[in-house]
Formats: structure tokens, sequence, C-alpha cells
């Protein structure tokens, strides 16, 4: 019979030693509102825009990322590079929105 | 009374500086239902002659998006009225908005390439910059149907988003 302690080191080591598991965050857009505005996430996170609106908005990074994401429809992204990005919808400059990646 | 209320919101929509109507100047909803409707048409159709008349790939871009939005608008507000079981009432201030509206587009309609460009996008920043204003102090507020001023707010702010727009487009152009 393996001692219980033994036990217990094992599987504290296979929590420690798992990667951590990449999470899909959804930011909700409804009436040219972003929500919620400013995510948390970190580098290997995808975020899912889920637009409940009639209209076509964009999640353009100046310089940087855009994704498109159609009236009725979800559109996602995977953050590749850790920092904080300010994003806006191209089509109507007052959607804005933030997401800090974490290495 | 009416004749006095619509004259002012005409001059302010048209001028985007007049004082307040009075509160008992208010439109009413069905006359606030085809108001909003008549601006929606009035850029639609400002964007269909850029569509014809334009070259330019940002100008071109713009005016399809002005295309798509204002008729997805005016599509919710169809059936909004439908459901609400409002008829939507010409009255004066439409008229001098449509008016108006032509007679930008015959101006419009003697310029070419870059010249016609900068003042379809000119006159874009201060269309929806006057609609804005409209919305925000006259329409909104005089509207009694509650589903009928939300969806006037999000009107608000695809056209402030639009005036921002076109404002990105117009420093591309200089
Ligand atoms: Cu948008």
């Amino acid at each position: 019979m393996v001692p219980k302690r033994h036990l217990w080191i094992a599987l504290a080591l296979t929590v420690i030693a798992a990667p951590v598991k990449a999470e899909t965050i959804q930011v909700t857009i409804d009436k040219l509102v972003f929500s919620p505005a400013t995510v948390e996430a970190k580098v290997g996170d995808t975020i899912e825009w889920v637009n409940k609106d009639m209209f076509a908005h964009t999640a353009t990074v100046n310089g940087g990322w855009e994704v498109m994401i159609p009236p009725k429809k979800s559109a996602s992204l995977t953050l590749k590079a850790a920092g904080a990005v300010d994003y806006f919808c191209r089509f109507h400059p007052n959607m804005k929105g933030h997401i800090a990646v974490a290495p | 009374m009416l004749i006095r209320h619509t004259a002012a919101l005409a001059a302010m929509l048209l001028l985007g500086t007049a004082p307040l109507a009075q509160a008992a100047d208010k439109p009413t909803d069905p006359q606030i239902a085809h108001i909003a409707y008549t601006a929606g048409v009035i850029d639609v159709e400002a964007a269909k002659q850029a569509l014809k008349k334009s070259k330019n790939k940002e100008v071109l871009a713009f005016a399809k998006d002005m295309v798509r939005d204002h008729e997805a608008v005016n599509v919710q507000a169809l059936d909004l009225v439908k459901k609400l079981k409002v008829t939507p009432e010409d009255n004066d201030t439409s008229k001098a908005l449509t008016k108006a509206a032509a007679g930008e587009r015959a101006k419009l309609a003697k310029l070419k390439g870059a010249a016609f460009d900068k003042a379809y996008v000119d006159n874009e920043v201060a269309y929806h910059k006057q609609v804005d204003g409209a919305l925000e102090t006259l329409l909104i507020p005089s509207a009694s149907n509650a589903e009928l001023k939300s969806l006037l707010e999000t009107g608000l702010k695809i056209f402030q988003g639009h005036e921002q727009h076109a404002e990105h487009v117009a420093s591309m152009l200089k």
C-alpha cells in the first residue's frame, strides 16, 4: 500500500506541473457597447466577441490587429503577445474596449 | 403652435444651434418616428450618390458603411412602428430635411474627383452632427414610448459613431 503522504505529494506535483489552461473570455456587444469594456487575460487566451446588434462592428487596435464582427455573429482572437491594448470599432469609433494581457 | 414647433425644430436640425423648443411644442411619437426614419433615408441616398461618383477607396468604404448601418436602423424602426401600430406622420421638419438634402445632392452632383470626395465627407460630418443634436436635445426627450426612445438612443450612438468615422475619413483626405 502506498503511504497516503506519497499520494498527496504525487497529486500536488501533477497540479503544479500541468500547464495553465487557456481560457475563452466572452465580450458581448449590445447596442454599440462592449461589455465588459475591460478584460484581463493572459497570453494564449481567446477573446470571443458576441455581437447581438444588427450592425457590423470591428475590434481594432491602431497599428495592430483587427477582428471583423458581423451582425448577430461571433468572432474570436487568440492573444499572442503580453501587454495592454486599447481597441475600438472602426465603423463606430465611439465604441471602446481594453484588454490587459498577462504573460 | 404646430407650425412654430416644426419651424423651430427644422431650424435646429438645419443649423444645429437653435435653442430647444418649448416643452409644449414637443413633436409626437408618429412625427418623431417619421423624422428619424427620414434622417436615415437621407444619409443612405447621399451614400448612394457617393458610391456612384467617388473613386476613393476610403470614401467608398465609408459610404458602404452608411448604407448598411442606416438601412439596418430603418428596418428596426419599421418593425417597431408596425409592432406599436404607429403610423409615421409626415411633418414640416421631415419635409425641410428632405428639401435641404435634395439641395445638397444637387450641389454635390456638379462636383468631381477630390472636390466631390471632400464636399461629401465634410457634409457627412456636418449632417451627423446636426442629427446628433436633434436626437439628443429634442427627439429622445420628446419620445413618450419607451421602445421608441430606446431605438432613438441606439440611433444616436450610431450617428455619433458615424460622425467620428466621417471626421477620420476627412482627416485622411487632407
Ligand atoms: Cu461598431
